[in-house]
């Protein structure tokens, strides 16, 4: 007779050691730096772009998906693991060394125009990857990681990112109030502009609302976007004293680049998508099929589980390395990399995604987030053709 | 009575109030509430609330 002793469960997480990539990732500019000096080829200032538009997708394509998930008996010991929380923190001082640098580079380098927009662009992917770190540590609730999401965001100028997120965009996720929820037949041009005026104006008034209810004026400094935009202005500040006004102009035009990376991600993590509203009047709750979801492992491993979106939202304070894999979500056909370039060039997306959309709500449009002017047309289109 | 408010999303839960649509009676106390609720606004845990002197 044997005796069945407790052991503790086998399970071990095949990711742990790859969700370093994130903090490789934020050095790219540098690495090309490099190659550029061994090599003598200047192509290698464009190495950040070549890996982030080039390499990541095709690893994407050729490694394909993950669907694991961690057993449930697991997740508890998984969430507290501080691994996974100083993993993420160590993304921050390699960001910050890309960005020092990279102004110093684009200041003193004396660099050729194409080398210099080489540059811009490197510098400001990592700045726009580094709003994925701020957005993982912006979702705990320990104050040394919430200024640690401000601090993140600083680079890319985008605080206001950390009261808009979770407080906004969680809230109205899916809904034609949601400046960061694309629609249905809108480009990511038009997109763009609607989604960063509206998630400022609304980060605004949301701290307004908090600071005015606690009889404080919006101006306090408590606001968490001033002072998250303070950050960003001394940063820029010390940088324009120690490296003269030329630094200005690289450190807006990178973040410029870099707001543009993350709104691109915005624009297509609920394209279309939409929740229903109850017999009240209100929306029903965020559900995991709110959002597209995707398990391309190579992109995952940069960006912490993001395209794990769909139980990111539906349950919003689990920790990256427990985010799960459901049936029957909507899914995007590639990873987030691959998933922007059809993003940038809008037929193509159409004709990637809507299909995917009107599957998604069997033809039934008048259940999707179209874009207003052209609604009553898009409902009647797939109604008829249903019929 | 007591009011709870959610960290990620400032959603505030009225212990006097309740929350009648989603079957919670009003008067119900924050330890009663079922520890599988979550934030009707944006879905985080019962955990992720804190008491909160509101008014």
């Amino acid at each position: 007779m044997s005796t069945a002793t407790l052991e503790a469960p086998s399970w071990t997480d095949s990711k742990r050691y790859l969700w370093m990539l994130g903090i490789v990732v934020m050095g790219l500019p540098i690495y090309g730096y490099l190659l550029v000096q061994w090599t003598g080829l200047g192509l290698f200032w464009w190495t950040t772009p070549m890996v982030v538009y080039g390499l990541i997708p095709l690893f994407d394509r050729l490694i394909g998906e993950d669907n694991a998930n961690p057993p449930d008996s697991i997740m508890a010991t998984l969430a507290a693991d501080k691994y996974y929380r100083y993993v993420v923190f160590a993304a921050i001082p390699m960001q910050y060394a890309t960005f020092i640098w990279g102004t110093y580079m684009a200041v003193t380098g004396g660099l050729a125009w194409w080398a210099y927009l080489g540059l811009l662009v490197s510098v400001g992917m990592t700045s726009g990857l580094a709003i994925n770190v701020g957005h993982e540590l912006g979702h705990q609730t320990d104050p040394l990681e919430r200024w640690l999401a401000k601090i993140a965001l600083a680079p890319v100028m985008y605080g206001h990112f950390y009261t808009e997120h979770n407080r906004g965009h969680h809230v109205r996720v899916a809904t034609p109030e949601d400046p960061a929820t694309s629609r249905f037949g809108e480009t990511f041009y038009e997109f763009l502009p609607r989604c960063v005026y509206g998630s400022i104006a609304s980060a605004w008034e949301i701290e307004k609302k908090r600071l005015n209810k606690q009889g404080k004026s919006a101006w306090s400094l408590e606001n968490d976007n001033l002072q998250a935009w303070g950050i960003t202005v001394l940063l820029f500040g010390a940088m324009t004293a120690w490296l003269g006004i030329w630094a200005l102009p690289f450190m807006l035009l990178q973040a410029a680049f870099g707001g543009s990376l993350l709104e691109v991600v915005n624009y297509l993590e609920h394209y279309g998508l939409l929740r229903q509203k109850k017999a009240d009047g209100s929306y029903e709750r965020c559900q995991p099929h709110h959002s597209w979801n995707s398990n391309h492992l190579a992109t995952n491993v940069f960006l912490y589980h993001l395209q794990r979106h769909s139980d990111h939202h539906a349950y919003p304070t689990r920790s990256f390395q427990t985010l799960r894999n459901f049936d029957g979500l909507p899914r995007l056909p590639s990873g987030y990399a691959g998933m922007i370039l059809a993003a940038y060039l809008p037929p193509v997306w159409f004709r990637l995604m809507d299909p995917r959309v009107v599957a998604h709500f069997n033809g039934d449009m008048s259940r999707a987030n179209i874009k207003p002017s052209m609604r009553e047309r898009v409902i009647a289109k797939y109604r008829s053709a249903a019929a | 009575m007591k009011k709870w408010q959610c960290l990620v999303c400032d959603f505030v839960y009225d212990e006097a109030k309740g929350l009648p649509e989603e079957g919670i009676a009003p008067g119900t106390l924050w330890a009663d509430v079922p520890e599988s609720w979550t934030c009707p606004d944006c879905g985080a845990a019962k955990a992720d609330f804190i008491m909160v002197e509101v008014d």
